[in-house]
């Protein structure tokens, strides 16, 4: 699945304590950048992907050929702009696009599977904070994302208060809802219901388990659209036929999209890092980390927050953003937050949504003038 | 920049934190926030002015007065600033306190109905009034509880409000309104500024 000679990796030697108890050495992260880091080393932006992200921002991603997952976002004078900021994005570890994950070998050489240890949140960003020692910056512009990546946002201040300038969660949570879990969870049996999964032992690429990975990407796709934003792209449009053909093939269109998704997902991703990954999600909990009080978790940081959600986005919703709004305005944190109007769903963050380019591009180049 | 809001910043020290309770494009907080150093904060409903503000650098959040405000603490800033929207309402009153809870000391601003144009508009014409301060028709006004100079000072005074300072507004000038004024200032000022706290 890797082509190595495009991944950059940086081989942590320090020991990390997972929050499961194991501990993990000399293990790689991969990232890539993007701008160039100036003199003062004051410009970097690190950026956290999301579920099914890489550290391939923007331009064409080399190992997929296709469009990076934030292209719209990030790039010469897009709303993170590259002339101006150095962007750094690191494959989560459990990933499978060079970082440390369930593809990897364990150290008697035989591929973990399931046998790799449980991640959180909390490691992965534990994981990539070796980034900043290695470009040697002591703080960092700016940390955003969204979805997971806002996730990751949230952990990072908090486990390094003084480590960003501005912090920019984009469609997110603090805490993963019963909905959230129910969806991921769905995914998960749909993988370890496939039998050439294995219980995680699965090794060459021709007896993936495709099928189970593919439906648990079909599903998953619902959830980061709107339904207005579905009925207007497919409505009950037909596939390429006139007429219903009473069987089971797929007869309207939105049927062959999510299963042309569910093809495309199986090509790039692991099927073991998918349940991995969720599963670090589902974990996710900030506040419980703080005894049940979110604000105990930003109280340190003097970072200049600003919170962006999006009106049709129903996985992470408007109010489950707004109560990370509310946190750090009970501490009296320097806190914006906008819910941008968009029929696009939660994918919307990943898209072309005006307001919320400019938005971006505003509080990022207003803060940096004001450095 | 609105007489206004020259006013409204005259009455603000520098280096203080600030909110502004439906800042709209922020042209207020720019000023306090340029001039006089002072740590800001807006709550504004309107999403387009919200990315108004954010163009100008401003820390904005999205929000509703009305269910809004409870997120913030006790006394968390030095001074709540609301600007001729108290009369928007559909509670003036909770907004009132929450302002009072939450800022030390609050600056609120009311068109007044009882300026002199107001009265004749409806005494001679017989129509609702339309005034530079009151520009929209009845049937589409975001005013729902419009209050004179008099009614205002009337009712902090009868809620143990205390009143640092009163002005009358009048286009460029600005004066104090006392007990001895007040029905003089009622008449002639189209606009005014309360200092007031609890």
């Amino acid at each position: 699945m890797n082509t190595e000679k495009n991944i950059k990796t940086l081989i942590v030697k320090k020991p990390l304590k997972l929050d499961c108890g194991k501990t993990i050495k000399d293990f790689p992260i991969a990232y890539e950048t993007y701008g160039s880091l100036n003199s003062k080393k004051d410009n970097a932006i690190l950026v956290f992907h999301a579920l099914t992200g890489d550290q391939f921002v923007t331009g064409i991603n080399p190992v997929t050929n296709k469009e990076g997952w934030w292209s719209y976002a990030v790039g010469p004078d897009k709303a993170i702009d590259t002339n101006k900021y150095f962007v750094i994005c690191s494959n989560v570890i459990g990933g499978c696009m060079g970082s440390y994950g369930p593809s990897h070998k364990d150290p008697d050489q035989k591929i973990f599977g399931t046998n790799f240890p449980v991640i959180t949140i909390n490691d992965m960003v534990n994981a990539q904070y070796n980034l900043l020692d290695h470009f040697g910056i002591d703080k960092l512009f700016s940390i955003t994302g969204g979805s997971m990546g806002g996730m990751q946002v949230l952990q990072f201040i908090s486990n390094f208060p003084d480590k960003s300038k501005t912090v920019i969660p984009i469609a997110t949570t603090s805490s993963h809802s019963a909905q959230n879990i129910a969806f991921n969870e769905l995914g998960r049996q749909a993988i370890t219901a496939d039998s050439n999964w294995k219980d995680g032992n699965y090794t060459s690429n021709d007896t993936n388990p495709g099928k189970g990975l593919a439906v648990a990407r079909m599903a998953a796709h619902i959830t980061y659209l709107s339904k207005k934003g579905l009925q207007e792209k497919f409505g009950r449009k037909l596939q390429e036929r006139e007429d219903l053909k009473f069987g089971f093939d797929a007869d309207f269109q939105i049927e062959s999209y999510l299963r042309y998704q569910g093809s495309v997902f199986v090509d790039r991703f692991d099927a073991n890092s998918y349940l991995y990954i969720t599963r670090a999600m589902d974990y996710f909990d900030l506040a419980k980390q703080f005894n049940g009080n979110l604000s105990e978790a930003f109280k340190n940081t003097n970072a200049k927050f600003f919170i962006i959600s999006f009106t049709s986005d129903w996985l992470y919703p408007t109010q489950e953003n707004k109560d990370i709004v509310i946190a750090l305005n009970s501490i009296g944190a320097d806190v914006g937050f906008v819910e941008i109007e968009s029929d696009k769903g939660h994918d919307s963050f990943l898209l072309d949504v005006t307001d919320f380019l400019s938005a971006l591009k505003n509080f990022l180049d207003k803060s940096y003038e004001e450095n | 920049m609105k007489n206004e809001f020259q006013v409204i910043a005259d009455l603000i020290e520098k280096d203080k934190k600030v909110l502004d309770v439906g800042c709209a494009d922020g042209t207020l907080m720019k000023f306090l926030k340029d001039n006089k150093n002072i740590n800001i904060r807006g709550l504004e409903i309107s999403k387009e002015r919200v990315q108004e503000c954010i163009a100008k650098g401003l820390t904005v959040i999205e929000g509703n007065a009305e269910k809004d405000l409870k997120q913030f603490p006790d006394k968390s800033f030095d001074y709540v600033v609301l600007s001729q929207t108290l009369q928007a309402f559909l509670n003036p009153e909770l907004v009132l306190d929450e302002l009072l809870r939450v800022g030390k000391k609050a600056i609120v601003t009311i068109p007044n109905f009882g300026y002199w144009k107001v009265r004749f508009h409806l005494l001679l014409k017989g129509t609702m009034p339309v005034t530079k301060t009151l520009p929209d028709e009845w049937y589409n006004t975001p005013n729902l509880h419009m209050c004179t100079i008099k009614d205002f000072f009337h009712f902090v005074e009868s809620r143990d409000i205390k009143i640092f300072k009163s002005l009358a507004l009048n286009n460029l000038n600005s004066s104090i309104i006392n007990e001895g004024n007040l029905g003089v200032k009622n008449l002639f000022a189209d606009l005014g500024i309360f200092l007031i706290e609890k």
